[in-house]
């Protein structure tokens, strides 16, 4: 594997292609030596790839995820605003400056921090995650290919294949999507590079006639500023529950999610292979670019058309009878004026409980229950909003987020075993991706997932920071593997492991709370409710951060009195 | 050849544009944007990418 592709590995999650990244930035050299000046790159270098690399695949689930979630309007621009400001500066003010400063790939500076065995674990998360990812990818590339043919899509909730017609679709398109990446790579990333400008378009696309439906079926006439905040706040971003089965968020939600969605490539230092070449550390003002481009504009414009979707759904017969007849809030409404209403979450939730309570009660047999969250089928939405050339969108969009991804994991996989052949093992990791895209629950649940991923990897972007700015200033060595000659810095890979394992004690603090109680463990307090994934990565950085510390401490001094002395910082 | 393809580009997201401003029926959108978008990837790759030579 040469180093290119090493850096290609340790590079970002969703993103077109790291190494035309390389390409287009001046090259595939300096792998293990800093950027010199005459390769560097201005500005502008930086903005067209950053725009379009954050319009992509993942943005279709992302947007109608945040309705599914019950965001209002305020929570959604306003959080966008600021989440996406926050890590266009955590590239400024974290990564840009280690990387114009080092202009060294993350994974050179990784082996000289961590030493090569922690850094092929570090590369064996990242594979499996990339794989994970590029499955939901396929999954919503499936979604325009089945409807096409009539497939029947799998729903909000599922977590398993629905239909024998969605597992050929989502084998055929994962089949052709890894065999392309095995044998074409390049070529998919140069169709990618063409497609991304018009992709920008279509999600703007999106928006404008999502908001003219709105408009249309609200009989909305737009006077003023304030008429677009009411349409926003009343029919499209109406706050409220979420979907049953989803988290609701809050501004909070939002903008954190805004901010960590990307935090292998900010916080966890991925992108010092890409600023490695910029002039200045302020190019990284060009990450906005992607940002509110892609992470701002597309999420808006795809959320519009999930919200669209739920603006058109009214309530069946049988739910307008099933709420009447049950609910004490719905008892007077008139069942016209019930049945012509949009469906909204409180509607679904209510008539899901008076359900289960008549399966409870015996009334009605559990096979029987009709009423079912909205699907989010990102190739419907798409479809209904500008046809052919939003199906085409849906499935370029996916694919060529599948394409690099699926590569990626693949270099991940062969640095552990180095002998086998890329065009197999590229194979091989396309059909586990496949695999993953048969389950919808990844796609489903892809704001859990990114937050899933930004966290494992975060500890090592903390290890990086820490290492380059403050080690030195407690006495201690940077790059200790380097300079010890191990190739397994255990301070590193205690801090990645520790910070991990407190984490996921937070997220899932409820869960072991109660598990433990069942079993007459009172150990943890009851009122304390953990910390949401969405939230959890801030307080774990500075964990991590002051962990490696302490670890180095502890580890250096081990290490000397064993062996070697120090030698001066 | 490069204006082809930029015309393109401006005629996939025009449609949408005039749909907004009820200038446009959502058939007549849809329609033309299907237009701009084949228009766009069949001419973009004649350009996209190659070196430029120099006048000798």
């Amino acid at each position: 594997m040469t180093e290119d592709e090493k850096s290609a590995v340790a590079g970002a999650p969703g993103s077109a292609a790291a190494p035309e990244h390389h390409e287009s930035l001046g090259g595939d050299e300096f792998e293990r030596e800093p950027v010199p000046r005459r390769a560097q790159l201005g500005f502008k270098s930086f903005v067209g790839m950053y725009a379009g690399e954050h319009c992509a695949g993942t943005e279709l689930m992302i947007g109608p995820l945040f309705v599914a979630a019950g965001v209002s309007a305020f929570d959604l621009i306003v959080g966008l605003l600021l989440g996406n400001l926050l890590a266009v500066l955590s590239w400024m003010f974290l990564t840009a400056p280690i990387a114009t400063r080092a202009r060294l790939t993350l994974y050179y500076q990784l082996e000289q921090i961590c030493g090569r065995s922690l850094v092929t674990l570090y590369n064996l998360a990242n594979g499996v995650m990339f794989c994970f990812l590029a499955g939901a990818m396929i999954t919503v590339s499936a979604t325009a290919v089945g409807l096409m043919f009539h497939v029947e899509m799998p729903g909000l909730n599922d977590l398993y294949p629905n239909s024998v017609g969605w597992i050929v679709t989502v084998l055929v398109v994962g089949a052709l999507i890894a065999v392309v990446a095995a044998f074409g790579y390049q070529s998919v990333s140069k169709f990618a590079n063409i497609a991304s400008p018009w992709m920008v378009l279509v999600f703007l696309a999106f928006g404008l006639v999502a908001a003219r439906e709105f408009l249309d079926s609200t009989d909305t006439q737009i006077k003023s500023v304030s008429d677009i905040w009411q349409l926003a706040n009343t029919s499209i971003w109406k706050g409220g529950e979420p979907l049953p089965g989803q988290t609701k968020f809050t501004f909070w939600h939002v903008t954190f999610f805004a901010w960590f969605c990307n935090m292998a490539m900010h916080i966890g230092m991925s992108d010092l292979t890409v600023f490695r070449f910029a002039r200045k550390s302020q190019y990284a003002v060009a990450t906005g670019a992607g940002m509110y481009v892609g992470h701002f504009m597309a999420w808006i414009a795809a959320s519009m058309l999930f919200a669209l979707q739920m603006h058109n759904d009214h309530p069946e017969q049988y739910m307008v009878d099933l709420l009447k007849e049950h609910s004490a809030q719905y008892a007077t409404a008139d069942p016209a004026e019930l049945a012509q209403a949009p469906k909204t979450a409180e509607m679904i939730r209510e008539a899901m409980e008076i359900e289960n309570q008549l399966v409870d009660n015996g009334v009605l047999k559990a096979e029987d229950k009709r009423i079912s969250v909205p699907a989010l089928v990102p190739g419907d939405l798409a479809y209904n909003a500008c046809g052919i050339t939003g199906l085409i969108c849906v499935v370029i969009a996916g694919w060529t987020t599948a394409n690099p991804t699926i590569y990626r994991a693949g270099l991940a996989f062969q640095a552990i075993i180095p002998r086998t052949s890329r065009f197999l093992v590229t194979l091989l990791t396309g059909a586990l991706a496949t695999l993953a895209g048969l389950f919808p629950a990844i796609a489903m649940k892809l704001l859990d997932f990114v937050a899933l991923y930004g966290m494992v990897l975060m500890p090592m972007g903390a290890v990086v920071f820490v290492d380059y700015w403050l080690i030195r200033k407690f006495g201690l060595q940077s790059n200790y593997a380097a300079f010890s000659r191990k190739t397994f810095n255990l301070a590193a890979g205690l801090t990645w492991f520790l910070t991990l394992g407190v984490c996921t004690v937070l997220v899932k603090y409820t869960w072991i709370q109660e598990s433990l109680a069942k079993r007459g463990f009172d150990l943890l307090p009851a009122d304390f409710q953990g910390v949401q994934i969405y939230f959890v990565s801030l307080p774990g950085w500075f964990f991590a951060a002051v962990l490696y510390v302490l670890l180095s401490a502890v580890y250096q001094r081990k290490v000397h009195k064993g062996g070697a002395a120090p030698a001066t910082a | 050849m490069q204006a082809i393809s930029w015309l393109s580009i401006v005629g996939t997201v025009l449609p949408s544009v005039l749909y907004l401003f009820n200038m446009l029926s959502l058939d007549a959108c849809k329609g033309i944007m299907l237009c701009t978008t084949i228009t766009w990837f069949v001419a973009t790759p004649l350009w996209m990418g190659r070196e430029v030579k120099p006048a000798t």
